[in-house]
């Protein structure tokens, strides 16, 4: 449609994708080989494949010495409360602000805006006291609270699925004496389902992939996640790169699976974030 | 529920379902940077509640000092990779809109490493870059370019585009998918009725194309200058910033919690802010214009 495009042309875009594709590819590939294979061999083989596939020593190791059951444990509490909470409340503000006029309105959706334009690395410093002062550093609730707000991209989302829901629903279970509570409950909160399902997929995978937060206010050793369990392994007491490639493994298939598995869900929330 | 009136509900669901909210949102993010104004004119060690007014002395000390601006050059290389990767990502997703075998695996494929875990993708590059046994340079060695084997993270000229191109790495397929949703947004009888007027590829990328996506390729260069402005984990990751890599973020955070020096880094912290939202004004200014005038 775009372009009929000579040969030539056609030829130079697959050409500029294949070039792409090894780009994103070559780094998976020399971790994905170097996961299996044994110390020596790692050093002695280069780029080739491993000797035997079925050498799962690295991963053992790696989940041993990394704590990783204890860093996957850690983030998988953080983030089901972190999301459930975060879906309540998107849901609550955007069934609240979407339906009913106040006076508080503009200035509600004003404070998530600007919020969103504050840049959360540079506030971290005065963030800090104040998780310090209500005595959830050093706890699971430090980055809990940190993450079950909603932000702005969210309340736009599920704003827009709110407004397309007919008001007729709304009235007519008025007129069977449905509270305004029930309303919410079921008949908003399951028709946002497909907005919720983006929004789930695309928090976790940022909740997961979080670094500065845990590292920052859960030191801890017992309150180590996924981030800041392999984040160890390059420290002072480095593991061999073969069985840091195993770990590094382990921790890109829960977002890969999610991924492969939900592409429409993910590709429809990043295309509607940059919308608003 | 009860037996309330509408009204009375009407209440209840207001107060219920946007006190908690708006308390997070007024604890974690106003409150935060209101108070940073109030550290940043303090001495406070971020120990002990002992602070002493000391006026704008943390300002004066950041535009005098050069060891502190000097950073902000090390999220240069940010930017610079930032714009090449907005570049691409637009030609692919141009290339990935049109007619093309296979294009939807192709962009499931150039979208995964954003998926990918963030400390793991740069923990990744460190094994990618490593000077012996890295992959990159075994796979120099192994094409005959031995002259082109780098030490990618000792090298000083070096390692500020090994650890941006990462970024470019991680971020060019996110761009791709938002523009790809911008173009298909364009109707496509546009392009037909270029066609037959006789345009070529290059003039309806040019006068069709380009300022249909205006808006979006405008908001992301904005991310992509306020994203180079807050690059933090990258560098702080593979190095704690050592090596010269140091961001303005790394030496904020530095300074917080390895010097204990929190007023000077609220300080920073707030030149930052303030920097952040003078482009974004910047955009929104650009922005309103261009509605003005179609």
């Amino acid at each position: 449609m775009r372009r009929e495009g000579s040969i030539g042309f056609r030829i130079f875009n697959y050409f500029t994708l294949v070039v792409a594709l090894f780009v994103v590819f070559f780094p998976i590939y020399s971790i994905f080989v170097g996961a299996f294979k044994t110390q020596v061999e790692y050093y002695q083989s280069g780029l080739s494949l491993p000797d035997n596939f079925f050498n799962f020593e690295n991963f053992k190791r790696v989940i041993d010495i990394g704590d990783l059951g204890l860093g996957f444990r850690n983030i998988l509490i953080v983030l089901v409360i972190s999301v459930v909470g975060n879906i309540l409340f998107g849901t609550m503000v955007a069934y609240a602000v979407g339906r009913f006029e106040f006076k508080m309105k503009k200035a509600i959706m004003g404070m998530y805006l600007v919020a969103q334009v504050i840049p959360m690395v540079t506030t971290q410093v005065a963030t800090f006291s104040v998780i310090q002062s209500l005595g959830a550093y050093n706890t699971m609730f430090a980055p809990i609270l940190l993450y079950l707000g909603a932000d702005v991209l969210q309340i736009v989302i599920y704003l827009q699925f709110v407004n397309s829901i007919p008001r007729d629903l709304d009235e007519s279970a008025m007129l069977e004496g449905a509270s305004l509570f029930k309303i919410y409950r079921s008949i908003i909160f399951p028709l946002l389902a497909p907005a919720t399902a983006t929004l789930v997929i695309l928090k976790s995978i940022s909740i997961y992939n979080d670094f500065y937060t845990p590292y920052l206010y859960m030191p801890s050793q017992d309150l180590k996640v996924v981030s800041t369990a392999i984040y160890s392994f390059i420290g002072p007491n480095a593991a061999q790169l073969n069985v840091i490639s195993a770990g590094i493994l382990i921790i890109f298939i829960p977002t890969v699976a999610l991924f492969l598995f939900m592409q429409r869900y993910i590709f429809a929330g990043v295309t509607n974030g940059a919308v608003k | 529920m009860f037996n309330f009136s509408y009204k009375t509900q009407r209440y209840l669901i207001l107060f219920g379902f946007l006190a908690i909210p708006v308390l997070l949102s007024l604890t974690f993010s106003y409150y935060p940077a209101l108070s940073l104004l109030y550290y940043s004119l303090t001495d406070w060690s971020g120990l002990g509640w002992d602070m002493n007014f000391i006026g704008f002395d943390n300002y004066v000390e950041i535009f005098t000092k050069p060891e502190v601006f000097s950073s902000l050059k090390n999220n240069l290389y940010y930017l610079i990779g930032g714009l090449i990767q907005v570049v691409f990502a637009l030609y692919f997703a141009v290339i990935l809109t049109g007619k093309l075998k296979g294009r939807n695996g192709f962009r499931v494929a150039l979208f995964l490493p954003y998926v990918l875990h963030s400390v793991a993708t740069v923990i990744m590059f460190k094994n990618v870059y490593h000077m012996e046994y890295g992959s990159l340079n075994t796979l120099l060695g192994a094409l005959g370019l031995e002259s082109w084997q780098q030490s990618w993270l000792g090298d000083k000229g070096i390692v500020n585009f090994a650890l941006a191109f990462i970024s470019m790495w991680k971020y060019m397929g996110l761009n791709m998918v938002i523009f790809i949703g911008a173009l298909q947004s364009i109707p496509g009888d546009l392009y037909e009725a270029a066609s037959i007027d006789g345009a070529s590829g290059w003039q309806k990328f040019r006068y069709i194309t380009l300022p249909s996506i205006r808006g979006v390729l405008e908001l992301m260069l904005i991310l992509t200058l306020t994203g180079a402005l807050e690059a933090f984990d990258i560098p702080f990751v593979m190095l704690l910033g050592a090596n010269d890599t140091s961001t303005f973020v790394i030496k904020t955070v530095d300074t917080a919690f390895k010097y204990q020096n929190f007023g000077l880094a609220s300080a920073m912290a707030v030149v930052l802010l303030i920097i952040v939202l003078l482009f974004i004004v910047i955009q929104r200014k650009l922005l309103f214009r261009e509605e003005k005038q179609s």
